[in-house]
């Protein structure tokens, strides 16, 4: 009998001939990813258990981003505490201000295909865009891994999602996951792994994959996976021989295929506050903003700064109207800067950033209050997530999110070519 | 086999992690400091209103969101004894496991308790709930869940494999 | 009679031939700028403590958000609205995220012989194109917003003549700081601050922005350098005329007279908790760092930039340093991008951070915590100005802070150099 890809990751890795969904196996965790927010809980977690030494110092990566920068006093404390925790234990990878976790893992090739990664925060699921099986898990998860280098799993069932044929101008892999996730609902992916696969999802960057496994979380999934392509190899760096291993087998099982003709996408956004209460952006078109926030792990890279650019050039943010653009990475921030697109940004009028989690978070960088509308391009839109419980969030992407900064409310994506 | 009852609060469907605690409160320094901001983007009065031993009930996806353990473990500082829901996120499902907060997954309870007015019920562990005159069945947990629980969490588990006794 | 600069805008913004020291004159305000620090006290007094409340001219009003941009709370947001909605209904030029107020100010709006008044202290800056800007608080703006006046009474002028050229690797801020240091912080408490001679003119708009923008740290009502053809230049290529250049009469009276002699300046900072505990760098001692900041509208412009960029260079930020570098408008942000500074800092781990107050307003970016050292280019160091009440802020000009930022303590930037 055949099998799934996230059977495949789990059997290489566990030595097993053979796992079904529900087995429950423990497996060898490849890399942890611990962020600013948790640091404090995991370590206090950590010696209350009587751990001593890590498991493996190579493998724990420890990234700040949710308090870059600080906005509060008490912030400062979980960065004196992280200091103290690389220094007491050695963590060979640290990461003060250098972006997003989710961005840096595969960006800095700590996730990489066929490995297993857990990190502390509910977005790990982003390095599916690489064939890794990664996936979120709490504090004392972590600190558990962190000792043992290990943790138990129960083989999920795969969800298979097959879309095939070319996007029409202006959708972007965002409209596809929203479309998506409106489909399964905020639960149908419940402890469920989405496999993607078909001619559209080879013809995309790396990066337009990592904003469909990033928000595979929101339709529950453990995990978001593409199997590794060439782009995928060139990306992580590794040889393609060696990811062959790394595929679907044609009579695997799955517990259900969806199928998707790329053709019938459109510019979607998700409503207040569920992310799986999707729209086409026509259906409310001309919805008045006050704010359009680009960036986050969902989409804050260099194509997404591009669109951005490419749809802003020469025009102005509409007035009374603040767009923030918070570059996912600094590496992301050095290279727009680069190729023109920040000086393009600024002189439209946007807000640029410090890279970092920034509004997505909800701790600095654009709050918002009672009776405000934001459409931003992050993964999120609970009730309070940006500020007051009375603010009202539109996720949708770059594309549609540029051109309503433009307008100053809910606008179709129009003229610019997307490639 | 274990039986308890106590008074039920009743929130919705996709209660996620955000309306449990919202991200600003995430750098105050305790759980303790933090609960009472508990479901506050929904219900700012709430926190307060809990009181030990009561039981929350909800739609489907409970916890869903961010991976923040404050979550279930701010729930537990409430001394709420436990949820029951129609299902639970997979990642705060974990945590509460690993705190010790007992999760109840049943489908047709919730659609039968309209509001929170002094609704009380009766828990029987592993095997059924109570609520006006009526029995909803429910599922044992799995056994390797059980262990973690029996060893009171995940940290007493490490603890004992790292032979620390209290 | 003769008149100093300061006697000179007055008597014009008052519409009378001659003014002397101690009276008190209405005056016509030339603009009056309010941020968001505190637009929305004085929205609510104007909503709620008058009737049937006026503008008397809109076109005087510039509101400008810079100290909490982008919001980093609900409080701060709330505010925002309250100033947007406000400045909408009633017309009101606005300036969200483009940058610190005074530095929108003087690329915007600035003339020799105006008379600004803006409501934040550090509206003395204006005296670099040879305005009186002076800082107020909300009634006395409420006041001005209806009315179109506010009263003065005209202070004593005491004059700064500088004469010579700043050595290299000494800046405007070592100056200023050094004058501090003399006087001190109440040293020059309501008068003007004049500054000229032939080192004054030697300085360019930017250094004279240096000077009189931290006037009011010695308690000054403000700071003017005397006008020259530099303030004629820089206004057209803002592209508006230089207004009225008014220098001081031969036999004006002056309280006091300071002789200045700016090749003898040394590098220099402030220690905690006070603007004018001034000592020289050499004697700074082992003072590890936790965080550094350039930027703000004492030294967040081009020129600073380019000397934090020139040390950076192939180096990179201190592992145990947070450096935060905020450009004072976007306009400076355009230009550094341009240059290439941005790439260098980014390079170097440096945060680069959109244009605003930023770390000098303590409140939204780059909080320091309880024990930690901050060096600075802002314009206080009073105790918990940046974050927790226990933690510590040095003043310096940005090569020092850039320098000390690569060494991981405070030190002289001739240490990077080599």
């Amino acid at each position: 009998m055949g099998h799934t890809l996230i059977e495949k990751i789990i059997m290489r890795n566990t030595g097993m001939e053979s796992v079904t969904p529900g087995n429950i196996v423990d497996v060898n965790v490849d890399r942890v990813m611990i962020h600013d927010i948790f640091i404090p809980f995991v370590k206090d977690k950590f010696e209350e258990m009587g751990f001593k030494k890590l498991w493996d110092e190579d493998k724990v990566v420890l990234i700040y981003d949710h308090l870059v920068p600080t906005s509060a006093v008490e912030d400062v404390r979980h960065f004196k505490i992280g200091d103290e925790f690389v220094k007491k234990y050695g963590v060979k990878h640290f990461h003060k201000a250098d972006g997003i976790c989710h961005q840096l893992m595969p960006q800095m090739g700590y996730a990489k295909p066929g490995n297993i990664v857990f990190g502390t925060d509910s977005h790990t699921t982003t390095y599916g865009c690489v064939g890794c099986f990664s996936s979120g898990v709490g504090y004392t998860e972590m600190a558990a891994i962190l000792g043992t280098g290990q943790m138990w799993v129960r083989v999920p069932e795969t969800i298979k999602i097959v879309i095939n044929g070319q996007l029409p101008a202006n959708v972007m892999s965002k409209d596809i996951i929203l479309r998506i996730i409106g489909d399964l609902r905020s639960d149908g992916a419940t402890y469920k792994v989405l496999e993607f696969s078909g001619s559209t999802v080879d013809a995309m960057s790396v990066s337009s994959r990592m904003t469909m496994s990033n928000m595979a979380i929101e339709a529950g999934a453990k995990a978001a996976l593409f199997a590794p392509d060439e782009k995928t190899c060139e990306y992580s760096k590794v040889e393609m021989k060696d990811v062959e291993w790394l595929k679907a087998d044609a009579d695997a099982t799955y517990c259900h295929v969806m199928e998707y003709d790329a053709k019938d996408f459109v510019p979607s956004v998700a409503c207040p506050s569920q992310v799986d209460n999707i729209k086409a952006v026509n259906e409310v078109e001309g919805t008045k903003l006050d704010q359009v926030f680009i960036g986050s792990c969902t989409n804050g890279r260099l194509e997404d700064i591009k669109v951005t650019a490419d749809i802003l050039r020469g025009k102005k943010v509409a007035p009374y109207v603040k767009l923030i653009v918070t570059p996912a990475s600094r590496s992301i921030y050095k290279e727009a800067v680069d190729a023109g697109y920040i000086k393009d940004l600024v002189s439209a009028g946007a807000i640029v950033t410090q890279p970092g989690c920034g509004l997505c978070c909800g701790r600095a960088c654009g709050i918002l209050t009672d009776g405000e509308r934001v459409l931003a391009t992050n993964n999120r839109n609970f009730l309070g997530r940006m500020g007051t419980s009375k603010v009202e969030i539109f996720l949708g992407s770059p594309a549609t999110a540029a051109a309503s900064a433009i307008t100053g409310e809910i606008t179709v994506p129009g003229e610019v070519k997307l490639q | 086999m274990d039986k308890f009852n106590g008074r039920v609060w009743v929130l919705g469907d996709d209660i996620d992690t955000d309306i449990i605690i919202p991200t600003e409160y995430l750098a105050l320094k305790t759980v303790d400091d933090m609960k009472k901001y508990a479901f506050s983007p929904l219900r700012p009065e709430l926190a307060g209103q809990i009181k030990d031993g009561d039981i929350i009930v909800a739609g489907k996806n409970f916890g869903c969101g961010s991976s923040r353990e404050q979550a279930p473990e701010i729930i537990k500082h409430l001394n709420v004894k436990c949820v029951i829901a129609k299902s639970f996120a997979r990642i705060f499902f974990r945590n509460s496991i690993n705190n010790g907060l007992l999760l109840i997954e049943n489908d047709s309870l919730y659609d039968d308790i309209k509001n929170d007015e002094g609704a009380n019920i009766e828990v029987t562990i592993n095997e059924k709930i109570s609520y006006n005159g009526k029995d909803y069945p429910i599922h044992a947990l799995p056994d390797n869940l059980c262990e973690i629980i029996n060893a009171g969490g995940l940290v007493a588990a490490m603890k004992k494999r790292n032979g620390i006794t209290d | 009679m003769a008149m100093t600069i300061g006697e000179k805008i007055i008597a014009r913004a008052a519409g009378v031939d001659e003014v002397k020291p101690g009276q008190i004159h209405t005056v016509n305000v030339d603009y009056l700028m309010s941020n968001d620090g505190t637009t929305h006290l004085t929205i609510d007094m104007y909503n709620n403590k008058l009737k049937n409340p006026k503008i008397a001219d809109k076109d005087k009003l510039v509101f400008i958000m810079d100290h909490n941009v982008p919001a980093e709370n609900p409080k701060t947001a709330a505010a925002h609205k309250k100033m947007r909605d406000f400045a909408k209904a009633n017309d009101i030029k606005l300036y969200e995220g483009k940058g610190v107020c005074h530095q929108i100010m003087v690329e915007e709006f600035v003339k020799a012989g105006q008379f600004i008044m803006g409501a934040d202290s550090h509206t003395c800056s204006y005296g670099a194109l040879g305005a009186f800007g002076t800082g107020i608080g909300c009634t006395d703006f409420l006041y001005a917003m209806v009315t179109g006046t506010s009263w003065v009474m005209v202070p004593e002028t005491i004059r700064f003549n500088l004469k010579g050229k700043l050595r290299e690797g000494v800046y405007p801020r070592d100056l200023i700081l050094t004058i501090i240091g003399d006087v001190g912080a109440n040293g020059c408490n309501y008068k003007i601050m004049e500054f000229a001679g032939e080192g004054a003119h030697n300085l360019s708009i930017s250094d004279r922005f240096v000077l009189c923008n931290l006037a009011v740290e010695a308690g000054a009502k403000t700071g003017i350098v005397e006008p020259d053809e530099k303030v004629v230049e820089y206004c057209k290529n803002a592209g508006r005329d230089a207004g009225d250049l008014f220098v001081s009469d031969e036999d004006a009276v002056f309280e006091k007279v300071y002789e200045y002699d700016l090749d003898k300046i040394e590098p220099v900072v402030a220690r905690p908790d006070f603007v004018d505990d001034v000592i020289p760098l050499s004697q700074v001692g082992d003072v590890k760092i936790d965080q550094a900041f350039v930027g703000s509208c004492n030294n967040g412009r081009i020129e600073d930039l380019r000397v934090s960029a020139q040390l950076l260079k192939g180096k990179k930020v201190h592992p145990d340093v947070r450096f935060l570098i905020a450009p004072a408008s976007n306009n400076v942000f355009l230009q550094a991008l341009d240059e290439g500074l941005i790439d260098i800092f980014l390079e170097s781990g440096v945060m680069v951070m959109n244009s605003n107050c930023s770390v000098c307003w303590g409140s939204c970016q780059g909080v320091i915590g309880e024990g930690e050292v901050l060096i600075s280019t802002a314009t206080r160091n009073f105790k918990g100005r940046a974050g927790h009440k226990n933690s510590k802020i040095y003043l310096g000009s940005a090569a020092t802070v850039t320098a000390s930022a690569i060494a991981g303590k405070i030190v002289n930037a001739e240490v990077i150099y080599g």
